[in-house]
């Protein structure tokens, strides 16, 4: 049993409605928050985790409202510092299930550096980050996920910054559980954040959400009904890479080191890419892609096991105190070079 | 070049006691100074003398060799009485190089001794220090000063040619040469040193034996050069009896956040970002996993500050440290801590500033920042040692306080106390006062916001236990119930309950304990690591007849309760810091007394000789 999972005990059976608090919840009417918020407090009776161990850790935002929306223990921090606040607290108290609630401005403009290290190390919680290319608690200005020439009320003649993709951040950054998801697929979420919760190490998810206000449909490429037909590409682990519609299927090949499409009747079967969600190289080429000349993946692009940060400190306390037993401050003052006056 | 000094035998000494002396080390980055300095340090507390120690070395790792910028020193004060600073003028200086001499020998008494390595001062160095001649051939130097040219690297060399060692490691032993040679005219102890050489160098028998005989010949060659004509002795220190080790600074303030997490029962979180002079508490933290300290170092300054809040929500001791830089950049996370009513311990080692300033020298100009230094209103406890060995005590406060008001508590040491060292009593630490965490588990009238009535404090919940789960955040929050609130007048109820939760600390403040007159002409009031120089001028001040007492402010927010009755037993406040005038600042914006500031802000320790000037001058009378 590794340090991270002592203390835990076993689960009473929970409703959804015990993981909803009494607050009001003060998103815009038609918000993509809402459903997300609703498929989160639906997947939590199916973690099987005591509801006082769960934890939600938000820093500033639209997104970031979450906690307190949420029966359970919540903190709302400082703007783009969830990440670092939440492995503070896994250090700290290591049988807790902690989700991090962020957005594409939160997660990736003012806390991109947390963000960041919290993959790389590799802490044992859930990323949610909502990404609607777009800052909607300031009103309106343009984010680091939005598309380069954005017009918005800070670039009135369109942005001059190239987007960042949350997936391929994330992968660079040496994640160990990516999964991309949509707010208007509430299945799909909850399989995602059932895939993610249960994932040891950082779960990442991305979430493409709506902000109706100030960006709406930014996302319709995958929300028309005829659109993601097109372009959909639902990644399932051993499954070929196959999309588009029934008479018209389409198929990712790898032509060299390129992702290509083609038609899935044109190529034989056995050049047929497989998803492996332990292919970490695989998922950057697929992290990449997107409509309209390529699918939009949608899924886990990858999870692989590495070694949790606090799982390795915690090994090192164990380690030090079953060696040499608990620190006894007396017996320290007293060592190495001392001297007695009379 | 002149004269070398040659050892001859059967030269009949004298020994002439002192009182106490100030001794410098001074030589190239990679000459051993530092250690040098501490071994002498080591030596000297085994012969009882109470001491202070002032390393001062460059900020750049390898600084070019030779130059007047890569100079190292190391100096300490040791004496028979209660030595309070590592003293202000030099009774004797070894300079290791023309660059040591060049940057120190202005430091140096008129008849003080002085040391060098001849050798050294090739034209090569005498270029890089900017010397045009050769100053060891102005005779005016000898003239002034007991000048001692010796052949140091020569004699180095000398004493261990058989030995299997490569050139460069031979004349890397060289500064055990002139810690054996100050060691006899000073009368210490080898002892130390040569177990410390058997220890450190167990795997290297040459390199032992290297030390060892180079440390030995510098001693014997003191012992019969016939230059030395006389050499000193320092007695033993009245110390009060009991068992005592060297601290720094910063190794006080580590173990005394290990006190605080043995007795409190808790893990401690320490989040860091390295940064000079703060670095080594989170180096010394590392070793100590058996006390259950989990050290994060963080990826920026934002994080270390807001790893240590998370720690403390989930029901750990959140610390954090860092330098003025540093802690600007965690303002913000502590402005969450204090809203969130979190208890969270930040250490600041302040060095010289603005912005980048100088690392490697010592300040004290953040206390406005301590104070003041978040967006709006948001108070927090701010403590500060007065000597290396206080940090301890400090620490620990700051952890029982932090815990006990659920608040911030803001500690003000500096780059002198940090790598500074004094002998320190060990103390018993039963006797330290309980650090008593009672964490919420009773659901019945529960909220997350309700207070003590006593400390004001709100419960601390640990995220785990059943049935209070609870949102906490950065926006106002109604006071109680913990809910969102933009209430206008709870927000200003809440601004006066943090900041009087933070006045109630007040409570928890010994009398003020005064060194001098219970009243009189002059109070001096100081705070932080300018203790002992403030110590040493008054005492000065009081044997010369004057009615002159000192203050020691360990409490800087909030202040101690009896602190403005004092300030009005005396006619006139003297407030000396190294900065422009903070303290007194605030002591005539809180008090309404007419105190007046005696300001340094040369990166080094206040001169006491400056201080008692100042007593003088505002006394109206000369020394």
């Amino acid at each position: 049993m590794s340090p991270s999972e002592a203390g835990a005990k076993e689960a009473p059976k929970y409703t959804k409605k015990d993981f909803e608090s009494d607050q009001d919840v003060r998103w815009c009417p038609g918000c993509g928050d809402y459903a997300i918020l609703s498929a989160v407090q639906k997947t939590m009776p199916d973690l099987g985790i005591p509801k006082e161990n769960i934890v939600f850790i938000s820093g500033i935002g639209c997104s970031s409202r979450f906690p307190y929306y949420m029966n359970t223990y919540g903190f709302h921090t400082i703007h783009g510092r969830a990440p670092a606040i939440a492995t503070g607290l896994r250090v700290a108290r290591p049988e807790l299930k902690i989700f991090v609630v962020t957005g594409d401005g939160d997660g990736l403009s003012i806390g991109g550096n947390h963000m960041l290290h919290v993959l790389r190390r590799n802490v044992n919680l859930t990323i949610l980050l909502f990404n609607n290319r777009i800052y909607g608690l300031t009103k309106g200005q343009y984010s680091p996920t939005s598309e380069l020439g954005k017009v918005t009320k800070s670039t009135p003649v369109g942005s001059a910054d190239r987007p960042v993709n949350p997936l391929s951040f994330a992968l660079g950054c040496g994640a160990t559980f990516v999964a991309r998801t949509v707010d208007r697929n509430i299945p799909h979420m909850d399989e995602m954040l059932k895939r993610a919760a249960a994932h040891k190490g950082t779960g990442f998810v991305e979430i493409l959400q709506n902000c109706n206000v100030y960006n709406d449909l930014a996302w319709n490429v995958i929300y028309d009904r005829e659109s993601k037909v097109q372009h959909e590409l639902r990644l399932e682990h051993g499954k070929p890479l196959l999309f588009g519609p029934p008479d018209d299927r389409r198929a990712l090949i790898m032509q060299g080191v390129t992702p290509k499409v083609v038609r899935a009747k044109d190529v034989p079967e056995s050049t047929l890419w497989i998803h492996d969600e332990t292919n970490v190289n695989a998922a950057k080429l697929l992290a990449d892609l997107f409509a309209p000349d390529f699918p939009i993946p949608v899924g886990v692009l990858t999870a692989v096991e590495a070694p949790v940060y606090e799982d390795l400190i915690l090994q090192q306390e164990q380690k030090a105190i079953s060696e040499r037993g608990p620190g006894d401050i007396a017996k320290l003052l007293t060592s190495g070079d001392t001297w007695k006056i009379s | 070049m002149g004269q070398i000094a040659t050892p001859a035998t059967g030269a009949e000494k004298t020994r002439t006691a002192l009182d106490r002396a100030v001794i410098r080390f001074a030589g190239d980055s990679g000459d051993g100074m530092q250690l040098t300095g501490e071994q002498f340090t080591t030596e000297s507390a085994w012969a009882g003398n109470d001491l202070a120690t002032l390393p001062n070395f460059p900020a750049e790792i390898r600084a070019p060799a030779g130059t007047l910028f890569g100079v190292s020193s190391f100096q300490l004060q040791f004496g028979s009485q209660r030595v309070y600073t590592p003293g202000d003028r030099l009774d004797c200086l070894v300079a290791m190089n023309p660059a040591a001499l060049k940057v120190h020998l202005r430091d140096l008494k008129t008849g003080g001794l002085l040391i060098v390595n001849t050798p050294a001062f090739d034209k090569r160095n005498l270029d890089k220090a900017g010397y045009a001649t050769n100053p060891l051939d102005d005779p005016t130097l000898a003239e002034r000063y007991r000048l001692h040219k010796v052949d140091m690297t020569g004699l180095t060399h000398e004493a261990i040619k058989d030995l299997p060692l490569n050139t460069k490691e031979k004349d890397r032993t060289k500064n055990f040469f002139a810690l054996g040679l100050v060691s006899w005219i000073y009368t210490r102890p080898l002892e130390p040193t040569l177990d410390w050489i058997t220890k450190r160098f167990a795997k290297n028998k040459d390199i032992a034996e290297a030390n060892t005989r180079v440390l030995k010949a510098g001693h014997a060659f003191g012992e019969t050069a016939e230059i030395f004509g006389e050499h000193y002795a320092v007695e033993p220190a009245e110390m009060t009896p009991g068992l005592y080790r060297a601290m720094t600074g910063n190794r006080a303030l580590a173990w005394g956040l290990l006190a605080a997490a043995q007795r409190s029962k808790l893990p401690v979180v320490y989040g860091a970002y390295p940064i000079t002079p703060a670095s080594d508490i989170l180096h010394e933290l590392a070793l100590h996993k058996r006390f259950r300290v989990r050290t994060i170092q963080a990826e920026d300054e934002i994080a270390a500050v807001t790893a240590a809040i998370g720690a403390s929500f989930g029901g750990a001791i959140g610390v954090t440290a860092s330098s003025g830089p540093g802690i600007a950049l965690k303002s913000e996370g502590i402005g969450l801590a204090v809203t969130a009513e979190l208890p969270l311990v930040v250490l600041n080692i302040q060095r010289a500033g603005p912005s980048t300033g100088m690392p490697t020298k010592t300040e004290q100009a953040d206390l406005m920042q301590a104070l003041y230094g978040r967006n709006s209103e948001a108070p927090v406890v701010v403590l500060a040692p007065a000597t290396p060995g206080d940090c301890f005590y400090i620490a620990y406060e700051a952890v029982r306080l932090a815990a006990k008001y659920m608040v911030p508590v803001l500690v003000l040491s500096d780059g002198f106390l940090a790598n500074g060292s004094e002998p320190w009593l060990i103390p018993d630490v039963t006797t330290l006062p309980p650090i008593e965490i009672q964490f919420r588990t009773e659901r019945e009238g529960f909220f997350p916001y309700l207070r003590d009535s006593a400390t004001l404090a709100r419960p601390w919940v640990r995220p785990g236990t059943p049935g209070l789960e609870h949102r906490i955040g950065g926006i106002e929050k109604q006071d109680v119930t913990g809910n969102i609130s933009y209430d206008p007048d709870n927000h200003d109820h809440m601004v006066r309950t943090r900041a009087e939760k933070v006045r109630r600390v007040a409570q928890e403040i010994p009398p003020t304990s005064i060194n001098g007159p219970a009243t009189g002409d002059l109070l001096v009031v100081g705070w932080g690591g300018t203790y002992g120089s403030i110590t040493a001028a008054v005492e000065q001040a009081q044997t010369a007849g004057k009615s002159v007492a000192s203050i020691h402010l360990r409490h800087l927010n909030p202040l101690p309760p009896d602190l403005g009755h004092i300030l009005r037993e005396y006619r006139k406040v003297l407030v000396p810091e190294i900065n422009s005038g903070q303290l007194v600042r605030v002591l005539r914006a809180e008090y309404l007394v007419d105190a007046v500031g005696f300001n340094r802000v040369r990166g080094l320790p206040l001169p006491s000789e400056e201080i008692y000037e100042a007593i003088n001058q505002l006394l109206g009378s000369t020394p």
